[in-house]
């Protein structure tokens, strides 16, 4: 039986790996992925909190953080995709056409 | 019979997903591309009143198994919501012909944002808020790119997605933090269990309160947060810009209200504490950046920082009539700065952005009316009498003082001064400079009626300043 305490940490883990990544990568493709990081960490979480709590409702919630993370996903290539045909960069340096 | 009580409560939000829905099916029929927002705003105004119906025939209380609260405090949200959504529409006609942006989508979004804020303001459930939340945000990063040819455009839907999807997978942290500290998603049970078990002093509590304040930090622009904000303002088309200043904001106070007073009731000193160096450094930041800023969209997107730094305060004392000037402040400055991002859209016209200050020079003798209306509006958000705008600032101010934060009240009424600087400048601009080239303003019948309706309130409230704050109090306490 493995405790509930490694599922959170690892949960905690790949969830500061996510922020990081989020924080320091350049290629918007893997800022992208890092936020997916994130939010699949934190469905570790709700699934492990889940069985060791008897609650159905962590689960639910895992199917629906999915679905939101899909029409993410979806919504968030297809701005890339918008953007990429006028700019065609995926540096996130790259990207100042607005400052001030 | 509960699932037909349950249908009749969010009968407001489900009529509002048809005309959504209807209106993308309107556009493939429809020729004259006006057609669209009528249909649009008779869709609205019907959902509207159905609303006051619900709650003149006295129906309230929780439905969908407490996911969802039909009360005072979500029912005066959603009159900020419909008046946004409205006054956004009707902005937008003229807008959407010059710029050629697909009528149907940009209104259908518009409404599926609007009904995303409403459920967030109605949700006693955090499954229920994140979904909310979720509807209204994606809805409105389409809308800040959906002038697809635009680079700017492109660019701010790009830094909107990415910064607010990095938020809310720390809303979801927060979300499941006290889920597996309680073992529920509804907020009465969560309190109950925060109370009961004594979890209060947690260190994962307060991780779960500090990951919360970041969530709804970053969809109300506060000050660590608030980098995307300027960026985002400044690309989006100008009536999107005027929407989300008003409506995500309203809503992030109206969740952000919810879940600090009804879930983290118990750690209010902790929360103050965490909330009041933010407030200060919000408005702050709002007041100073915006001094240097020569594009006014970026220099209301500042200023729209600023004023929730101001509204916070509402929230940082921690009263309940604390938060009940917080309510009034933010329908305040929903229509006051709908108003001035309605005079800006009119300054557009094809192939001129009159985005620029220099472009407000000389504004009083080309058009005195449009001007004279900027005037009441800048007015009105430096806070100076007898507009809306010095009503808001007076109440949370007055409250605080009450509560003892004198220092933060002496702090914000300082930087309200140095923001009378940058307001008064488009004023300056607009009456003492001679116009440098030809003006032509893009003028609407149907802008005019949101200008009036605006200037109208903006004056009326700051006359009559109880009928508003009277409506702000019924609603906190039922």
């Amino acid at each position: 039986m493995v405790p509930l305490s490694w599922y959170i940490m690892l949960s905690a883990v790949v969830f500061s790996i996510g922020v990081l990544g989020f924080l320091m990568r350049r290629n918007l493709i893997m800022v992208f992925l890092s936020i997916e990081l994130m939010l699949n960490s934190i469905n570790i979480s709700l699934a492990a909190f889940s069985h060791y709590l008897q609650s159905i409702t962590g689960q639910i919630m895992v199917f629906l953080v999915i679905t939101v993370a899909a029409a993410e996903a979806a919504i968030g290539l297809a701005i890339l995709m918008a953007f990429y045909k006028n700019n065609p960069t995926i540096k996130a340096d790259e990207i100042n056409l607005l400052k001030g | 019979m509960s699932h037909l009580r349950s249908m009749i409560l969010i009968s407001p939000e489900l009529l509002l997903v048809l005309t959504a829905l209807s209106l993308l099916l309107l556009d493939f029929l429809v020729r004259r591309k006006g057609t669209l927002a009528v249909a649009g705003a008779a869709g609205i105004f019907i959902s509207a009143y159905v609303n006051y119906r619900l709650i003149k025939v006295g129906m309230t209380g929780g439905t969908i198994q407490g996911m969802f609260a039909f009360d005072g405090y979500a029912n005066f949200f959603k009159l900020i919501f419909y008046t946004t959504l409205l006054l956004t529409i009707l902005l937008s006609v003229k807008y959407l012909a010059i710029e050629k942006i697909s009528a149907g989508e940009y209104y259908s979004l518009l409404i599926f944002s609007t009904v995303g804020m409403m459920i967030m303001a109605a949700a006693t459930d955090l499954l229920m808020l994140y979904l909310g939340l979720e509807l209204m945000a994606l809805s409105t990063y389409i809308l800040a790119g959906i002038v697809r040819g635009d680079r700017r455009s492109n660019e701010a839907a790009l830094k909107y997605f990415f910064l607010g999807a990095f938020s809310s997978a720390f809303l979801l942290y927060g979300i499941t933090l006290v889920y597996g500290l309680t073992g529920s998603t509804n907020l009465r049970e969560i309190a109950s269990a925060l109370h009961s078990l004594k979890l209060a002093e947690s260190p994962i509590t307060m991780l779960s309160l500090i990951f919360f304040i970041t969530a709804f930090g970053f969809k109300i622009a506060l000050a660590p947060f608030h980098m995307w904000a300027p960026d985002v303002y400044e690309g989006a088309p100008t009536p999107v810009t005027a929407f989300m200043s008003a409506g995500p904001k309203a809503a992030g106070f109206a969740v952000m209200g919810r879940v600090l007073f009804d879930v983290f009731g118990g750690l209010q000193m902790q929360w103050s504490i965490i909330l009041e160096p933010l407030a200060i450094l919000t408005i702050a930041v709002g007041s100073i950046i915006a001094l240097s800023q020569t594009n006014i969209k970026r220099m209301l997107a500042y200023s729209s920082i600023a004023h929730a730094g101001y509204a916070l305060i509402g929230i940082v004392i921690g009263t309940p009539e604390g938060f009940v000037s917080t309510m009034n402040y933010l329908m305040i400055y929903m229509i006051m700065n709908m108003g001035a991002f309605g005079v800006v859209i009119m300054l557009k016209r094809e192939g001129f952005s009159g985005e620029n200050l220099e472009d407000y020079a000389g504004l009083a003798k080309r058009h005195p009316v449009a001007s004279a209306l900027m005037l009441v509006f800048m007015f009105s958000l430096t806070g100076i009498p007898p507009t809306a705008g010095f009503i808001g600032k007076f109440y949370i101010f007055m409250e605080a003082v009450y509560a003892g934060h004198i220092y933060l009240v002496i702090i914000a009424a300082l930087f309200s001064a140095v923001s009378a600087f940058f307001y008064l400048r488009v004023v300056m601009y607009m009456y003492m400079k001679e116009p440098a080239g030809d003006i032509s303003l893009s003028t609407s019948k149907t802008a005019g009626i949101a200008l009036a309706f605006a200037v109208i309130m903006v004056l009326v409230i700051g006359v009559f300043p109880s009928l508003l704050l009277n409506f702000a109090r019924n609603s906190f306490f039922g």
